[in-house]
Protein backbone atom coordinates (compact mmCIF):
# COMPACT_ATOMS: atom_id res chain seq x y z
CA UNK A 1 0.00 0.00 0.00
CA UNK A 2 1.21 3.66 -0.99
CA UNK A 3 0.78 6.01 1.66
CA UNK A 4 1.57 8.99 0.20
CA UNK A 5 -1.28 7.97 -2.39
CA UNK A 6 -3.91 7.71 0.54
CA UNK A 7 -2.03 10.99 2.67
CA UNK A 8 -3.09 12.81 -0.96
CA UNK A 9 -6.34 12.35 -0.52
CA UNK A 10 -6.90 12.83 2.57
CA UNK A 11 -9.16 15.93 2.40
CA UNK A 12 -11.52 13.56 -0.51
CA UNK A 13 -11.57 10.97 1.76
CA UNK A 14 -12.06 12.73 5.43
CA UNK A 15 -14.32 15.42 4.47
CA UNK A 16 -15.75 14.82 0.75
CA UNK A 17 -13.61 18.18 -0.43
CA UNK A 18 -14.49 18.27 -4.22
CA UNK A 19 -14.91 21.42 -6.57
CA UNK A 20 -17.65 23.83 -7.99
CA UNK A 21 -17.42 25.92 -10.77
CA UNK A 22 -18.55 29.06 -9.76
CA UNK A 23 -19.68 30.17 -13.51
CA UNK A 24 -22.42 27.91 -13.93
CA UNK A 25 -22.69 25.84 -10.30
CA UNK A 26 -22.18 22.18 -11.46
CA UNK A 27 -20.12 20.55 -8.45
CA UNK A 28 -17.89 17.89 -8.95
CA UNK A 29 -16.29 14.73 -7.13
CA UNK A 30 -13.87 13.66 -7.36
CA UNK A 31 -12.94 17.36 -7.56
CA UNK A 32 -12.39 18.58 -11.65
CA UNK A 33 -9.58 21.04 -11.93
CA UNK A 34 -11.79 21.78 -15.29
CA UNK A 35 -15.57 22.45 -16.18
CA UNK A 36 -16.71 20.43 -18.93
CA UNK A 37 -19.53 23.13 -19.78
CA UNK A 38 -17.90 26.09 -19.35
CA UNK A 39 -14.13 24.85 -20.10
CA UNK A 40 -11.94 28.42 -20.10
CA UNK A 41 -14.98 30.57 -18.77
CA UNK A 42 -15.47 27.98 -15.78
CA UNK A 43 -14.00 29.78 -12.50
CA UNK A 44 -13.48 26.02 -10.40
CA UNK A 45 -12.84 26.69 -6.20
CA UNK A 46 -12.92 23.50 -3.59
CA UNK A 47 -16.39 23.09 -2.15
CA UNK A 48 -16.84 20.82 1.09
CA UNK A 49 -19.69 18.61 0.38
CA UNK A 50 -22.50 18.66 3.04
CA UNK A 51 -22.05 14.95 3.24
CA UNK A 52 -25.95 14.33 2.92
CA UNK A 53 -27.75 12.30 0.18
CA UNK A 54 -29.29 9.47 -1.43
CA UNK A 55 -29.30 5.84 -2.60
CA UNK A 56 -29.20 5.86 -6.41
CA UNK A 57 -28.29 2.12 -6.93
CA UNK A 58 -26.46 -0.42 -4.92
CA UNK A 59 -24.77 -3.76 -4.95
CA UNK A 60 -24.20 -6.19 -2.17
CA UNK A 61 -20.97 -7.22 -2.53
CA UNK A 62 -20.24 -10.88 -1.26
CA UNK A 63 -17.22 -11.85 -2.60
CA UNK A 64 -14.78 -9.17 -1.54
CA UNK A 65 -11.33 -8.91 -2.74
CA UNK A 66 -8.53 -8.88 0.08
CA UNK A 67 -8.04 -7.03 2.31
CA UNK A 68 -11.78 -5.91 2.23
CA UNK A 69 -13.35 -9.75 2.57
CA UNK A 70 -13.74 -9.86 5.98
CA UNK A 71 -16.30 -7.11 5.81
CA UNK A 72 -17.99 -8.97 3.34
CA UNK A 73 -21.31 -9.39 2.93
CA UNK A 74 -21.83 -5.12 2.31
CA UNK A 75 -23.49 -2.36 0.19
CA UNK A 76 -21.64 -0.15 -2.31
CA UNK A 77 -23.92 2.29 -3.46
CA UNK A 78 -23.84 5.36 -6.04
CA UNK A 79 -25.33 8.42 -3.85
CA UNK A 80 -26.43 11.58 -4.94
CA UNK A 81 -25.26 14.12 -2.41
CA UNK A 82 -28.00 17.15 -2.39
CA UNK A 83 -25.71 19.48 -3.94
CA UNK A 84 -26.05 17.57 -7.04
CA UNK A 85 -23.09 15.22 -7.82
CA UNK A 86 -22.93 11.21 -7.48
CA UNK A 87 -20.14 9.35 -5.61
CA UNK A 88 -19.75 5.82 -4.69
CA UNK A 89 -19.15 4.81 -1.65
CA UNK A 90 -20.24 2.01 0.92
CA UNK A 91 -23.02 1.93 3.51
CA UNK A 92 -22.85 0.65 6.66
CA UNK A 93 -26.65 -1.20 7.36
CA UNK A 94 -27.82 -4.27 7.62
CA UNK A 95 -28.44 -5.90 3.69
CA UNK A 96 -32.49 -5.41 4.33
CA UNK A 97 -32.26 -2.12 5.17
CA UNK A 98 -30.84 -1.06 1.60
CA UNK A 99 -33.34 0.34 -1.00
CA UNK A 100 -33.02 2.91 -3.73
CA UNK A 101 -34.04 6.50 -2.67
CA UNK A 102 -32.63 5.99 0.78
CA UNK A 103 -31.64 9.09 2.45
CA UNK A 104 -28.18 8.71 3.88
CA UNK A 105 -25.28 10.76 5.41
CA UNK A 106 -21.58 10.56 5.83
CA UNK A 107 -19.79 8.90 8.72
CA UNK A 108 -16.12 8.34 9.67
CA UNK A 109 -14.97 4.91 9.15
CA UNK A 110 -11.77 2.79 9.24
CA UNK A 111 -11.23 1.78 5.39
CA UNK A 112 -8.61 -1.12 5.31
CA UNK A 113 -5.27 -1.53 7.72
CA UNK A 114 -2.32 -2.47 6.20
CA UNK A 115 -1.68 -5.78 7.94
CA UNK A 116 -0.88 -5.50 11.78
CA UNK A 117 1.58 -3.17 11.29
CA UNK A 118 1.21 -0.78 8.30
CA UNK A 119 -0.84 2.16 8.23
CA UNK A 120 -4.60 2.32 8.99
CA UNK A 121 -6.38 4.19 5.90
CA UNK A 122 -9.66 6.20 7.24
CA UNK A 123 -12.31 7.83 5.06
CA UNK A 124 -16.18 8.15 4.95
CA UNK A 125 -18.73 5.74 4.33
CA UNK A 126 -22.54 6.42 4.78
CA UNK A 127 -25.38 5.75 6.73
CA UNK A 128 -29.06 5.54 6.79
CA UNK A 129 -30.33 8.53 7.96
CA UNK A 130 -32.19 8.04 11.20
CA UNK B 1 -15.71 32.04 32.75
CA UNK B 2 -14.75 28.83 31.19
CA UNK B 3 -16.83 25.99 30.42
CA UNK B 4 -18.41 23.92 27.44
CA UNK B 5 -19.56 25.56 24.22
CA UNK B 6 -21.26 22.05 22.89
CA UNK B 7 -20.35 18.73 23.07
CA UNK B 8 -21.25 15.00 21.03
CA UNK B 9 -21.39 11.54 22.25
CA UNK B 10 -20.79 8.47 20.23
CA UNK B 11 -22.10 4.82 20.43
CA UNK B 12 -21.93 1.93 17.83
CA UNK B 13 -25.19 0.09 17.63
CA UNK B 14 -24.23 -3.11 17.87
CA UNK B 15 -24.63 -5.15 21.44
CA UNK B 16 -23.81 -8.09 23.00
CA UNK B 17 -25.89 -9.20 26.55
CA UNK B 18 -24.39 -9.79 29.39
CA UNK B 19 -25.82 -13.27 29.42
CA UNK B 20 -24.65 -14.16 25.98
CA UNK B 21 -20.66 -13.52 27.20
CA UNK B 22 -22.23 -15.85 30.17
CA UNK B 23 -23.87 -18.75 27.86
CA UNK B 24 -19.97 -18.80 26.29
CA UNK B 25 -18.51 -19.27 29.57
CA UNK B 26 -20.56 -21.43 31.51
CA UNK B 27 -21.76 -19.02 34.20
CA UNK B 28 -24.71 -17.44 35.44
CA UNK B 29 -26.38 -14.62 33.34
CA UNK B 30 -28.31 -13.59 35.47
CA UNK B 31 -26.54 -13.35 38.38
CA UNK B 32 -23.67 -11.88 36.80
CA UNK B 33 -25.77 -8.98 35.17
CA UNK B 34 -27.68 -8.47 38.57
CA UNK B 35 -24.23 -8.18 40.31
CA UNK B 36 -22.75 -5.74 37.76
CA UNK B 37 -26.29 -4.29 37.36
CA UNK B 38 -25.32 -4.51 33.23
CA UNK B 39 -27.36 -5.79 30.67
CA UNK B 40 -26.08 -4.99 28.01
CA UNK B 41 -22.53 -3.41 26.41
CA UNK B 42 -21.82 -1.68 23.02
CA UNK B 43 -19.71 -3.06 20.29
CA UNK B 44 -17.67 -1.49 17.59
CA UNK B 45 -18.51 -2.06 14.03
CA UNK B 46 -15.61 -4.00 11.78
CA UNK B 47 -14.72 -0.96 10.81
CA UNK B 48 -14.97 1.34 13.94
CA UNK B 49 -12.12 1.95 16.51
CA UNK B 50 -11.00 4.82 19.13
CA UNK B 51 -10.64 7.32 16.30
CA UNK B 52 -13.58 6.80 14.26
CA UNK B 53 -15.69 7.42 17.56
CA UNK B 54 -13.74 10.24 18.27
CA UNK B 55 -14.47 12.06 14.82
CA UNK B 56 -17.82 11.21 14.84
CA UNK B 57 -18.75 12.55 18.22
CA UNK B 58 -16.77 15.54 17.71
CA UNK B 59 -18.80 16.31 14.41
CA UNK B 60 -22.02 15.87 16.18
CA UNK B 61 -20.97 18.44 18.62
CA UNK B 62 -19.96 20.91 15.87
CA UNK B 63 -23.39 19.93 14.48
CA UNK B 64 -25.10 21.58 17.82
CA UNK B 65 -23.11 24.78 17.16
CA UNK B 66 -20.42 26.40 14.84
CA UNK B 67 -17.44 26.68 16.00
CA UNK B 68 -15.15 28.12 13.15
CA UNK B 69 -12.74 25.31 12.98
CA UNK B 70 -10.02 27.85 12.23
CA UNK B 71 -10.21 28.69 16.03
CA UNK B 72 -10.04 25.45 17.32
CA UNK B 73 -6.56 25.83 18.80
CA UNK B 74 -6.12 22.34 20.48
CA UNK B 75 -7.20 18.66 20.27
CA UNK B 76 -6.93 16.22 23.22
CA UNK B 77 -8.03 12.68 22.68
CA UNK B 78 -8.02 10.11 26.05
CA UNK B 79 -8.11 6.31 25.33
CA UNK B 80 -6.30 3.61 26.37
CA UNK B 81 -6.98 2.38 22.91
CA UNK B 82 -5.75 4.81 20.30
CA UNK B 83 -5.23 2.86 16.76
CA UNK B 84 -1.71 3.21 16.75
CA UNK B 85 0.91 2.85 20.02
CA UNK B 86 3.03 6.27 17.64
CA UNK B 87 0.73 8.16 15.55
CA UNK B 88 -1.28 10.73 17.35
CA UNK B 89 -5.23 10.25 16.74
CA UNK B 90 -5.76 13.91 17.54
CA UNK B 91 -3.86 14.88 14.82
CA UNK B 92 -6.89 12.85 12.54
CA UNK B 93 -9.44 14.20 14.25
CA UNK B 94 -7.99 17.63 13.38
CA UNK B 95 -8.16 17.17 9.88
CA UNK B 96 -11.34 15.75 9.85
CA UNK B 97 -12.91 18.47 11.49
CA UNK B 98 -10.89 20.87 9.47
CA UNK B 99 -9.18 22.37 12.71
CA UNK B 100 -5.26 21.86 10.80
CA UNK B 101 -3.12 23.10 10.34
CA UNK B 102 -2.73 25.90 13.20
CA UNK B 103 -3.68 23.67 16.50
CA UNK B 104 -1.45 21.89 19.21
CA UNK B 105 -2.70 18.37 19.76
CA UNK B 106 -2.02 14.98 21.53
CA UNK B 107 -2.97 11.75 22.76
CA UNK B 108 -3.37 11.04 26.60
CA UNK B 109 -3.77 7.93 28.68
CA UNK B 110 -4.87 7.77 32.27
CA UNK B 111 -7.12 4.30 32.41
CA UNK B 112 -10.60 5.37 31.88
CA UNK B 113 -9.65 9.19 33.59
CA UNK B 114 -7.56 10.34 30.21
CA UNK B 115 -10.76 11.99 28.55
CA UNK B 116 -11.37 14.36 31.70
CA UNK B 117 -7.51 14.99 32.00
CA UNK B 118 -8.33 16.21 28.21
CA UNK B 119 -10.92 18.48 29.74
CA UNK B 120 -8.45 20.40 32.18
CA UNK B 121 -5.82 20.74 29.51
CA UNK B 122 -8.35 22.49 27.59
CA UNK B 123 -9.40 25.09 30.33
CA UNK B 124 -6.19 25.81 31.78
CA UNK B 125 -4.97 26.47 27.62
CA UNK B 126 -8.41 28.53 27.20
CA UNK B 127 -8.18 30.35 31.03
CA UNK B 128 -4.62 31.57 30.06
CA UNK B 129 -5.50 32.38 26.74
CA UNK B 130 -3.65 30.69 24.94
CA UNK B 131 -6.31 28.85 22.66
CA UNK B 132 -9.87 30.45 21.72
CA UNK B 133 -11.48 26.69 21.79
CA UNK B 134 -9.68 23.73 22.64
CA UNK B 135 -11.88 20.08 21.91
CA UNK B 136 -11.45 17.19 24.71
CA UNK B 137 -12.30 13.99 23.55
CA UNK B 138 -12.86 10.48 25.77
CA UNK B 139 -13.32 7.40 23.81
CA UNK B 140 -12.59 3.92 24.13
CA UNK B 141 -13.17 0.45 22.66
CA UNK B 142 -12.37 -0.92 25.80
CA UNK B 143 -10.40 -4.02 26.07
CA UNK B 144 -11.13 -7.34 28.77
CA UNK B 145 -9.64 -10.51 27.89
CA UNK B 146 -12.06 -13.52 26.78
CA UNK B 147 -13.38 -15.01 30.07
CA UNK B 148 -12.29 -12.30 32.16
CA UNK B 149 -14.47 -10.36 34.96
CA UNK B 150 -13.80 -7.06 32.32
CA UNK B 151 -15.85 -8.93 29.24
CA UNK B 152 -18.63 -8.67 30.30
CA UNK B 153 -18.54 -4.79 31.04
CA UNK B 154 -15.47 -3.91 28.06
CA UNK B 155 -17.65 -1.40 25.77
CA UNK B 156 -17.56 1.09 23.15
CA UNK B 157 -17.91 4.52 23.01
CA UNK B 158 -17.09 8.31 24.03
CA UNK B 159 -17.58 11.95 23.69
CA UNK B 160 -16.21 15.21 22.71
CA UNK B 161 -16.70 18.47 24.62
CA UNK B 162 -15.83 22.18 23.27
CA UNK B 163 -14.06 23.95 25.58
CA UNK B 164 -13.89 28.07 25.49
CA UNK B 165 -14.58 31.26 27.55
CA UNK B 166 -17.69 33.10 25.99
CA UNK B 167 -21.00 32.09 25.88
CA UNK B 168 -20.73 28.99 27.19
CA UNK B 169 -23.60 26.49 27.97
CA UNK B 170 -22.36 25.56 31.26
CA UNK B 171 -19.74 26.49 33.23
CA UNK B 172 -16.76 24.62 34.72
CA UNK B 173 -16.71 26.72 37.97
CA UNK B 174 -13.94 24.73 39.38
CA UNK B 175 -12.10 21.26 39.38
CA UNK B 176 -9.41 19.60 41.12
CA UNK B 177 -7.57 16.29 41.24
CA UNK B 178 -6.39 13.72 43.98
CA UNK B 179 -3.81 10.97 42.32
CA UNK B 180 -1.58 8.56 43.49
CA UNK B 181 0.69 5.06 42.40
CA UNK B 182 -2.38 2.85 42.72
CA UNK B 183 -1.80 -0.43 40.60
CA UNK B 184 -5.02 -1.86 40.36
CA UNK B 185 -5.07 -2.20 36.82
CA UNK B 186 -2.74 -2.08 33.84
CA UNK B 187 -1.81 -2.82 30.35
CA UNK B 188 1.95 -3.29 29.31
CA UNK B 189 3.35 -2.33 26.23
CA UNK B 190 2.36 -4.85 22.91
CA UNK B 191 -0.36 -6.71 25.33
CA UNK B 192 -3.38 -7.19 24.05
CA UNK B 193 -5.76 -6.96 27.18
CA UNK B 194 -5.15 -5.41 30.56
CA UNK B 195 -4.45 -7.04 34.21
CA UNK B 196 -5.99 -5.96 37.21
CA UNK B 197 -6.17 -6.73 40.84
CA UNK B 198 -9.75 -7.92 41.05
CA UNK B 199 -11.21 -6.46 44.18
CA UNK B 200 -8.21 -4.82 45.22
CA UNK B 201 -9.90 -2.05 42.24
CA UNK B 202 -12.49 -1.20 44.80
CA UNK B 203 -11.59 0.13 48.12
CA UNK B 204 -7.96 1.33 47.90
CA UNK B 205 -8.66 2.64 44.16
CA UNK B 206 -11.93 3.51 42.75
CA UNK B 207 -13.77 4.48 46.15
CA UNK B 208 -10.10 6.14 47.59
CA UNK B 209 -9.75 8.18 45.14
CA UNK B 210 -13.23 9.30 44.05
CA UNK B 211 -13.95 10.11 47.70
CA UNK B 212 -10.57 12.05 47.74
CA UNK B 213 -11.47 14.11 44.81
CA UNK B 214 -15.02 14.65 45.51
CA UNK B 215 -14.96 15.54 49.30
CA UNK B 216 -11.71 17.84 47.95
CA UNK B 217 -14.42 19.81 45.80
CA UNK B 218 -17.35 19.78 48.45
CA UNK B 219 -14.88 21.10 51.05
CA UNK B 220 -12.89 23.96 48.08
CA UNK B 221 -16.66 25.06 47.10
CA UNK B 222 -18.43 25.17 50.08
CA UNK B 223 -21.16 22.80 49.11
CA UNK B 224 -23.23 19.57 49.81
CA UNK B 225 -24.35 16.61 47.64
CA UNK B 226 -27.71 17.96 48.12
CA UNK B 227 -26.92 21.68 46.04
CA UNK B 228 -26.23 19.40 43.33
CA UNK B 229 -29.38 18.52 40.25
CA UNK B 230 -27.37 15.79 39.24
CA UNK B 231 -24.05 13.72 39.70
CA UNK B 232 -21.71 11.75 37.18
CA UNK B 233 -19.34 9.31 38.47
CA UNK B 234 -17.05 6.76 36.41
CA UNK B 235 -18.97 3.58 35.95
CA UNK B 236 -17.09 0.70 35.31
CA UNK B 237 -20.62 -1.07 36.96
CA UNK B 238 -23.18 0.15 38.11
CA UNK B 239 -22.60 -1.41 41.70
CA UNK B 240 -19.35 1.15 41.82
CA UNK B 241 -21.20 4.61 41.24
CA UNK B 242 -24.44 3.84 42.64
CA UNK B 243 -22.09 3.04 45.98
CA UNK B 244 -19.96 5.66 46.02
CA UNK B 245 -22.69 8.36 45.67
CA UNK B 246 -24.44 6.85 48.36
CA UNK B 247 -21.24 7.24 50.62
CA UNK B 248 -20.68 10.89 49.42
CA UNK B 249 -24.54 11.83 50.01
CA UNK B 250 -25.53 12.11 46.65
CA UNK B 251 -29.16 9.99 45.79
CA UNK B 252 -30.12 7.35 43.47
CA UNK B 253 -31.94 10.37 41.70
CA UNK B 254 -29.01 12.81 41.28
CA UNK B 255 -26.94 9.93 39.44
CA UNK B 256 -30.15 8.11 37.39
CA UNK B 257 -29.45 10.36 33.96
CA UNK B 258 -26.14 10.02 33.83
CA UNK B 259 -25.88 6.44 34.85
CA UNK B 260 -25.24 5.24 30.53
CA UNK B 261 -23.47 1.98 32.26
CA UNK B 262 -26.41 -0.53 32.30
CA UNK B 263 -27.34 -0.79 28.90
CA UNK B 264 -24.19 0.47 27.42
CA UNK B 265 -21.26 -1.18 29.64
CA UNK B 266 -18.14 0.05 30.88
CA UNK B 267 -16.16 2.52 27.98
CA UNK B 268 -13.40 3.25 30.03
CA UNK B 269 -11.93 6.88 28.45
CA UNK B 270 -15.31 7.30 27.17
CA UNK B 271 -17.66 6.53 30.77
CA UNK B 272 -17.80 9.50 32.33
CA UNK B 273 -17.89 11.84 29.30
CA UNK B 274 -20.69 9.95 27.62
CA UNK B 275 -22.53 10.33 31.10
CA UNK B 276 -21.70 14.26 31.42
CA UNK B 277 -23.64 14.24 27.58
CA UNK B 278 -26.60 12.16 28.44
CA UNK B 279 -26.90 14.77 31.81
CA UNK B 280 -26.78 17.90 29.51
CA UNK B 281 -29.16 16.32 26.87
CA UNK B 282 -31.87 16.65 29.98
CA UNK B 283 -30.34 19.61 31.81
CA UNK B 284 -31.64 22.92 31.98
CA UNK B 285 -30.26 26.52 32.60
CA UNK B 286 -29.24 26.57 36.28
CA UNK B 287 -28.43 23.14 36.84
CA UNK B 288 -25.64 22.18 38.88
CA UNK B 289 -23.65 19.16 37.88
CA UNK B 290 -21.13 17.42 39.80
CA UNK B 291 -18.62 15.27 38.53
CA UNK B 292 -15.76 12.67 39.34
CA UNK B 293 -14.03 10.52 37.14
CA UNK B 294 -11.49 7.25 37.93
CA UNK B 295 -8.65 6.26 36.30
CA UNK B 296 -6.66 3.15 37.58
CA UNK B 297 -3.14 3.59 38.41
CA UNK B 298 -4.53 5.82 39.81
CA UNK B 299 -6.53 9.00 40.11
CA UNK B 300 -9.83 11.18 40.19
CA UNK B 301 -10.89 14.72 38.27
CA UNK B 302 -13.71 16.31 39.79
CA UNK B 303 -15.75 19.02 37.96
CA UNK B 304 -18.32 21.43 39.59
CA UNK B 305 -20.67 22.96 36.37
CA UNK B 306 -23.13 25.19 36.55
CA UNK B 307 -25.92 24.96 32.96
CA UNK B 308 -26.21 28.31 31.86
CA UNK B 309 -29.34 30.19 29.80
CA UNK B 310 -27.12 29.39 26.40
CA UNK B 311 -27.91 25.76 26.80
CA UNK B 312 -31.46 26.81 25.34
CA UNK B 313 -30.54 29.52 22.80
CA UNK B 314 -27.38 29.16 21.53
CA UNK B 315 -26.90 25.44 20.71
CA UNK B 316 -29.51 23.14 18.65
CA UNK B 317 -28.88 19.78 21.13
CA UNK B 318 -31.22 17.97 18.40
CA UNK B 319 -29.11 18.40 15.57
CA UNK B 320 -26.98 15.64 17.06
CA UNK B 321 -28.73 12.09 18.68
CA UNK B 322 -28.76 12.56 22.40
CA UNK B 323 -27.27 9.83 24.15
CA UNK B 324 -30.76 8.26 24.54
CA UNK B 325 -31.33 8.61 21.03
CA UNK B 326 -27.65 5.94 20.72
CA UNK B 327 -28.29 3.63 23.13
CA UNK B 328 -31.76 3.21 21.67
CA UNK B 329 -30.54 2.29 18.39
CA UNK B 330 -28.90 -1.08 18.48
CA UNK B 331 -28.60 -4.56 16.74
CA UNK B 332 -28.32 -7.25 19.21
CA UNK B 333 -25.21 -10.05 18.21
CA UNK B 334 -23.86 -13.14 19.58
CA UNK B 335 -20.75 -14.14 21.03
CA UNK B 336 -19.02 -15.28 17.60
CA UNK B 337 -19.84 -12.12 16.02
CA UNK B 338 -18.86 -10.15 19.07
CA UNK B 339 -15.99 -11.55 18.85
CA UNK B 340 -15.01 -11.19 15.05
CA UNK B 341 -15.91 -7.40 15.39
CA UNK B 342 -13.75 -7.42 18.68
CA UNK B 343 -10.66 -8.84 16.63
CA UNK B 344 -10.68 -11.67 18.89
CA UNK B 345 -11.12 -14.09 16.27
CA UNK B 346 -9.81 -13.29 12.67
CA UNK B 347 -9.97 -15.18 9.72
CA UNK B 348 -6.84 -17.40 8.43
CA UNK B 349 -4.23 -16.12 5.97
Amino acid sequence: MSVPRFWRKQPQRYNIIGTKCETCGSHFYPPRTICPQCRRDGKIVDHKFRGTGKVVTFSIIRTASEPYDYEAPFPIAIIELDEGTRMTAPVVCDLDEMEIGMPVQATFRKIVADGDSGMIVYGTKFVPVK
Amino acid sequence: MVGIITYGAYIPRFRVKTEEIARVWGANGAEIAAGLGVMEKAVPDLDEDTLTMSVNAARFALDRRYVNPDEIGAIYVGSESHPYAVKPTAATVGEAIGATPVMTAADYEFACKAGTAGIQTCMGLVKSGMVKYGIAIGADVAQGAPGDALEYTAAAGGAAFVIGNEDVIAEINHTCSFTTDTPDFWRREGQDYPRHGGRFSGEPAYFKHIQGAARMMLEKMGTEPSDYDYAVFHQPNAKFPRNVAAMLGFTAEQIKPGLAVPRLGNTYSGAVPVGLSATLDIAKPGDRIFVTSYGSGSGSDAFDITVTDAIETLIDRKAAPSVEDLLNNKKYIDYAVYAKHKGKIVRAA
